[in-house]
This record gives C-alpha cells, structure tokens and sequence, in this order.
C-alpha cells in the first residue's frame, strides 16, 4: 500500500493536448474515482499513473518515489482493464499466476497464492478452465484475481465493468467495494459512470476537457459542486438549470420564476454572501436537484426558505419508489422528484415546492458558481 | 404454407430454368478447369505407342508407370541425364528455410507495427507495402549484384535470401492486419505483469497467432515453390529449383518428344503445392477471415 501524488502533469500526443495541469494526491488506502464523459482523458491519467504512456511534464509519485521513468513492472501496481484482457491461450490458473511467474516467485508460493485468490473471488472451480469459457462476470473475476495475486501497492481499474449486463454490474460493484474494504489497497478507479463514482469513491475527481474540474469527496461533489459542469455530471436524474432573472427585494436579492400553467412567482435567495448582489438584473443559472423540486420537503413548514409554486404537469415517469414529473418553468424543462401518491396526471396542475438554499447560481457564460 | 413460402421460393418455371443455367454453368466452369489436368494425368500413364495412335482424352490402353519412374530418375535434362528428382530436392531444400524465415520474421515485423508503434513506423510499414508491389524483373539486376558480393550468387542459400526478403513485404502485412484486431490490452496487462517484448511475443501473441500462420505458409510456399523467374536468374546448374528443370526438361531438343515424361514431371512438380492446399486449405480460408467477426 502507498500514497499516490500527481502534480502538474501534462500529456500531449503530438501538437494535442490531452491533459492539463493535473494535481491530485490521495492517502495510503483511499479509493479514488476518475469520472468524466468519454474523451476526457481520465483513462490517459490512468495509463500514465501505470506507465504505460510517459508524461510530457509533471511528477508523478507512487509512495516517495518519483516513477516519472520508473517501467510499469517495476512500479509495483496491478491493473484491471475495460476488455479484461484475459491471455486466451492460457488457463485461469495461469493468467492469475503469469505476473508472479514473471517475477520469479518460487512454484510452491504461487500455488499458495493462486489458491488464496481464486477463494477469495469464489473462482476455485475454473481455475482449469480458459478464458473463452468464461462468462462476462467470470472473466471480470479472473481479471481481478490477475491483480489482486501479486498484492501491489496501488490497484488501477479502467472502466471494469462497463461491459457486464446491468444487474452484474451492481453485483460487481458491491463486490469491489467490499474487496477495498477487506484489504484497503490504495484504487484508482476509472469510469463515465458517476453512479458508480459515488458509491465506490472516498475521494472523486470529476474531469472534462483534460482538466480536473473538482477533486473532492462524493458527499461534497454533489451539495457544494464547483460548476455548472460538475453539478450537471453528479446527480441522477440530473440537476435543472433554469435561467432566471435576478431582481432586488426586501432584504437581497431573488429570482422570477415563471411556472407553464401556473403563475409567476418572485422567490427571495436568503444568502450571507452578497456575490448576488452584483447580478441583479442579468440573467443568471440556477441549478436545483429534482428532489429539491418536490412534493413535499422535510421541514417545509418551518423553514422560510421553502417556498410552494403550481405547474402543469406534462409527463409523468413513474420509476417505484419516485416518480419523475415533467414541469416547464421559464421556457426549459425541469424535472421533479415526488413522491407516487401525490404525482399528478399529465395537463393538471400540481403544487411544488423548492427549498431556496439548496439551490445554485451559476455565471451562463463561464458555468462558474456565483 | 403461408410460413414455408417465407423461407423458400415457389417452383415455378422460371425458377426451376434459373437453377438449371446456375448449375449448367457451374459445371461447364469446372469441366474447363478441370479437363486440361485431366489430360496430363491420363497422358502421364500412357506409354508413347498408346499416345502416338490415340487421342488425346482417349483412355489409356493399359496404364504404365514408365513415364513416372523416367522423370523423377533419369530423364535428360540438358545433358545430365538422372530426371527431375535432383532438382526437386533443391526445390525443398529451399522452400522449407525460404518459407520459414520468411514467416518468423513476419510476425516480429507485424507484431512491432501492430502492438509496439513508434515515431515513423507507419510510414516504415507503407515503404515495406510497396513492396508487395515491385515487379520481380525489376530487381533482377541490383539483386545478382548483391548476390554475388556476398559470395552466394548461383546458390540455393542466395535463392533462399532473394525469396526471404521479397516475401517479407507479404508475411508482415499478413501479422500485422491479424494481430492489429488482438487487443493492445493484452500487451499492457502482459507488460504490467512484467513481461518484456520478446516474452510476451512467445508467451501470448504468438500462441494465438495459428491461423495466420498456416495462411502465411500456405501462401509463401506456394509462391516459392511455383517461382520461376528467380529460379531462373539466380541459380547455377546444379542448384537450380524444379520449376527451371521442368522447364528445361519440356524444351530438351535432342530425340522424341515424350509427352507422357513431361506430363508426369510436370505433375510432380506442382504435387506439393497441391498436396498442402488440399491438406489446409480450409484453415487458409478461415485464416483469411479470421478476425473480421468478433469471437
């Protein structure tokens, strides 16, 4: 187990730059989640952190060392790949014990330690068997057996599970997280899949563009996003981003929201900081989660930040335990999560209310937060 | 009914006629290419009387083996009179390193295009593709020059080099397109389990890699066998490939024209090429189309 520290790295391939000024760092046994839209360059970060492509500038350290020119086998890290990349010719047992092999560990050692992972990943019945005789989950085990044999110091997954059914694929992730439990081996984890970037992290960095827009924990990634990029990737059903009008009133400043079938309403931001105060006026972003946008919110009577308006329902996504209604609020589409019971049917009006403090203000030409 | 009519034609007349040319056709095709083999092995079997009175599809009278044993042991060749059998063996004594080397070099050279690019190695790989390209003769010239400065003009071992280096343009197209669909994790997982470039071409690309093998082989050694041109240009009297004595052994003008001899050394000397086609051809056809589907 050790640290991993990466800073100011930059990649280009030729005259493209894919990665920019990248600094993260992360303790000994912390999971941490690369997450971004294809073509970001998280899993770049990835090949880079294992060796597999050299930086054109930065340092990046595993423990104390610098392994800027440190070879991927001698950088004590195992990694698991999107494709598996299971050697086909040879068998379970082989593709777990290959690395130790190649590393000269004594035979009666690595029939210990092929024993020990393939109980650990409940795969002792296929360790004769060959990779095409896998299933999509068997083979994602075996992968991770292939890692997990030679207990490396930093373990890198590139998108593992992106090719199992959705069903295995929760299985799986459950799996990885209790396997991070049970050996706290520091993880890089990449994926586009923020579900699976806030359930698995301790630490998340979400990336576009070849930049970092914010390395921060899940819980603080989702209620304190950086920008309109991060707060519209974490979430799910995603965050509504109304354009709205910012007025002086009583006391601050607040916002003209005009519901489709309902009415217009002025609703006041209660905030400390007045970095609002320089947007009256002008048009501003504001972000607000669908379960911000609901039936009913938890302490709704006594907060004075909740406040009630009526919209024409236009359709209606039952999903069990939520159901996701359609509303149109000052031209765009707006999602709410409500409670089944109280759904309305499409063309009614139904009542909402939005808890003004949970919600965000963004700059609509930079996406920065105000 | 309604369902069988889905999944075959009705019978009408038109269609039955259709069948009927499609097949007509398919046979007079094969009976083309079939018929002029079909002479030379009759005509090889037959003794000179039977070929002198009869015709030429007419079935031997009795069938003699004469012509057989004179051209592998003792049909004159310019004047060396011990048949083609020499000559074949020269034949074998070069395909097999010809074929070999050709091939192992091959799937180095597309295993490095394919799983180890460097700066400018595609722009290597389309100068090797032009190869694939050049005309034999026009190498004729500077190669014997090249031959002769290293001591190995007029030599099977010169003939074997010739053939190496213009089959290596093939063999490392044929690797590189089949190991470019291997996926380039493979090589990274083997790399990070630290495995270096030569382990991890024996350990795992190469042990995959059997269905381009046979092609490749397949393919050099037919075109090895069957070459004349260098055969003829590059070989000295008695290093000469069977090809070039079979050429000489048509064209003796000395005595009676035996066109039963030519006919059996001809034979002989297109067996191999045959005899390997017959034996793998199949996996030359799903080499060919290996990697096109994903498995």
């Amino acid at each position: 187990m050790s640290s991993l520290t990466i800073k100011d790295v930059y990649k280009s391939f030729g005259p493209v730059e894919v990665l920019r000024d990248i600094s993260l760092d992360i303790q000994s046994g912390e999971f941490l989640v690369l997450v971004g839209p294809s073509g970001c360059g998280k899993s770049t970060l990835l090949n880079l952190i294992a060796g597999l492509e050299t930086v054109t500038r930065g340092e990046i350290f595993i423990g104390d060392t610098m392994v800027n020119d440190v070879s991927p086998k001698d950088r004590d890290i195992a990694m698991v790949f999107q494709t598996y990349a299971l050697y086909p010719n040879m068998s379970v047992r082989k593709n777990i014990s290959f690395g130790l092999e190649m590393r000269k560990v004594p035979k009666a050692e690595i029939e210990k330690i092929v024993e020990k992972v393939a109980e650990i990943l409940q795969i002792e019945k296929l360790l004769d068997r060959k990779p095409a005789q896998l299933s999509g989950g068997q083979r994602q085990r075996v992968a991770m057996g292939r890692a997990l044999a030679r207990s490396p110091s930093i373990f890198l997954f590139d998108e593992p599970l992106s090719n199992l059914d959705a069903k295995l694929r929760v299985e799986m992730r459950t799996e990885i997280k209790l396997l991070h439990q049970r050996l706290g081996v520091t993880t890089v984890y990449v994926t586009h899949d923020q579900i699976e970037a806030m359930t698995l992290a301790d630490r998340i960095a979400i990336m576009k563009d070849g930049t970092i827009q914010q390395f921060d924990t899940p819980r603080n990634a989702y209620r304190d996003p950086a920008n309109l990029f991060v707060a519209g990737f974490i979430g799910s059903p995603s965050m509504n981003f109304i354009p709205c009008q910012v007025l002086q009133v009583d006391g601050g400043q607040g916002v003209v929201l005009n519901a489709e079938g309902g009415g217009s309403y002025t609703l006041p931001v209660l905030r400390g900081n007045g970095t609002l105060a320089r947007w009256v006026g002008r048009e501003v972003l504001m972000g607000v989660r669908p379960e911000h946008l609901s039936d009913s919110l938890p302490d709704m009577d006594e907060d004075s930040n909740v406040h009630e308006l009526e919209c024409q329902v236009l359709v209606v996504e039952p999903t069990g335990a939520d159901t996701i209604v359609f509303v149109r609020i000052n031209g765009v589409e707006a999602t709410c999560r409500v409670h089944p019971d109280s759904a309305g049917k499409p063309g009614e009006t139904m009542k909402l209310v939005t808890d003004m403090s949970r919600v965000f203000f963004f700059d609509p030409g930079t996406g920065e937060r105000i | 009914m309604a369902e069988r009519s889905l999944v075959k034609a009705p019978r009408t007349p038109g269609v039955i006629a259709g069948r009927l040319f499609i097949y007509a056709l398919l046979g007079i095709a094969a009976l083309y290419f079939l018929l002029p083999f079909f002479v030379m092995v009759i005509t090889s079997f037959k003794t000179m009387e039977d070929i002198r009175t009869g015709t030429l599809i007419s079935w031997p009278r009795e069938i003699s083996l004469e012509a057989w044993k004179e051209a592998w042991s003792s049909a004159c060749i310019g004047v060396n009179c011990q048949g083609i059998r020499g000559y074949f063996i020269n034949s074998v004594k070069m395909v097999i390193p010809a074929v070999f080397i050709s091939t192992a070099f091959g799937a180095v050279n597309g295993y490095v295009f394919s799983k180890w690019r460097f700066k400018g190695s595609e722009v290597i790989f389309s100068m090797l593709l032009i190869g694939c390209f050049i005309p034999f003769q026009v190498i004729l010239l500077p190669m014997a020059r090249t031959l002769g400065a290293l001591g190995i003009a007029q030599s099977i071992n010169g003939l074997i080099m010739v053939h190496v280096i213009y089959g290596l343009a093939f063999t490392t197209l044929f690797f590189r397109n089949f190991y470019v669909s291997i996926p380039d994790d493979l090589v990274r997982a083997a790399r990070i389990d630290g495995a270096g470039f030569f382990r991890i071409f024996w350990r795992i690309i190469l042990p995959v890699s059997a269905p381009i093998i046979v092609v490749t082989i397949i393919w050099q050694m037919t075109q090895i066998w069957n070459d004349f041109l260098f055969g003829v240009v590059f070989s000295g009297g008695d290093s000469q490939p069977v090809t070039v004595a079979l050429n000489n052994l048509v064209n003796t003008s000395t005595g009676v024209k035996k066109y039963n001899v030519d006919m059996a050394a001809a034979i002989i000397a297109a067996s191999p090429t045959l005899v390997v086609y017959i034996l793998a051809g199949k996996y030359f056809l799903r080499g060919l189309t290996a990697g096109s589907v994903k498995g």
